[in-house]
């Protein structure tokens, strides 16, 4: 699995994703932001940071890089695009995904574990792991509260769109247990054709038992399953 | 070509979590101001630009926004001209 992760002014957790991807046999490349996405790409990734030091709002002024367009031309054409924090803050700029990510209600840069629970398995990054499962990854972020219309909601709900939600330790979706403020505890959300992901915590950190939880594994695994899989067919 | 200078407000829109302006109300509360229903934050942008008349120069504005300055889903924006060239002349 060839990989690219985009690298923007201020990312700063590329090499943590460069990491994961070789962590689970796969082949990353950086590509930085000024020049062109090449062929020969399995899947792209967008990384987290402070793109463009977070100005008029996180991941607008990355969201105008030249390489943007040929992700999403990759996008258009199936290609996996999965964006972490800050990549999903890019990704909902760029309207690759509905809804934007605002300011957290605490006000407070949050930097923590947080439990998700997985909605669904039966998407390209998440096929690995069990149903319902409950996973301790962190989240790092100022701008996270995932915000969307009524209407957008709605749909995002009816077409279970939602891949990972902030639960409590038994899996409840309490306000407690959501770090930011995100509507309906929304961490992270897919596309309508299911190749484009976005989410706020951190796989990329979830990946060896040193760092303390290596529940992020399966985001990236899930990937290489499927698209070794699809090459295979 | 004359110069513009627009003041663009871009401001969050009614009904979303403004938690800059909640912490703001709070502190006003705290410093003895009463009757306060709502505090939101937004932001001013002001740009100087050239453009052949104070229309073309607000349609700009208006398609800066569109595409970069604003963001639909939190956001919305107003136009105001601070000054056309006939106030920067006098």
């Amino acid at each position: 699995m060839r990989v690219a992760v985009i690298t923007f002014p201020g990312s700063n957790c590329d090499y943590d994703l460069y990491k994961a991807i070789r962590l689970i046999g796969g082949e990353p490349a950086f590509v930085w932001h000024r020049q062109r996405l090449q062929d020969g790409f399995d899947a792209v990734t967008l990384p987290g940071g402070f793109s463009y030091g977070d100005y008029l709002r996180a991941g607008a002024i990355a969201r105008m890089s030249p390489i943007m367009e040929d992700v999403l031309a990759f996008a258009r054409r199936g290609g996996p695009v999965l964006g972490i924090c800050n990549g999903f803050q890019i990704l909902c700029e760029a309207g690759l995904l509905p809804g934007a990510l605002a300011r957290n209600a605490s006000l407070r840069f949050e930097s923590r574990d947080v439990l998700l629970r997985v909605e669904r398995t039966d998407t390209l990054f998440t096929g690995d792991y069990a149903p319902g499962r409950i996973l301790r990854i962190p989240i790092a972020h100022g701008q996270g509260s995932y915000e969307a219309d009524h209407d957008t909601l709605d749909r995002l709900e009816a077409e279970r769109r939602v891949v990972f939600r902030y639960v409590d330790a038994s899996g409840e979706p309490t306000k407690e247990a959501n770090p930011n403020g995100s509507l309906n505890n929304i961490a992270g959300i897919i596309s309508e054709e299911g190749n484009v992901m976005g989410m706020m915590p951190h796989p990329e950190r979830a990946m060896e038992e040193i760092l303390g939880s290596t529940d992020g594994r399966g985001v990236f695994a899930s990937l290489a399953r499927a698209l070794a899989a699809a090459g295979a067919s | 070509m004359n110069r513009y200078q627009l003041e663009i407000r871009v401001k969050p829109r009614p009904g979303l979590l403004n938690p800059e302006g909640k912490a703001i109300h709070h502190a006003l509360n705290s410093l003895g101001w009463s009757g306060i229903s709502d505090v939101r934050v937004g932001k001013v942008i002001y740009v100087d630009l050239d453009a052949a008349s104070a229309e073309a120069a607000r349609e700009a504005a208006e398609a800066m926004c569109r595409k970069l300055l604003a963001n639909p889903v939190t956001e919305s924006f107003e136009v105001a001209m601070v000054s056309g060239a006939e106030e920067a002349a006098s």
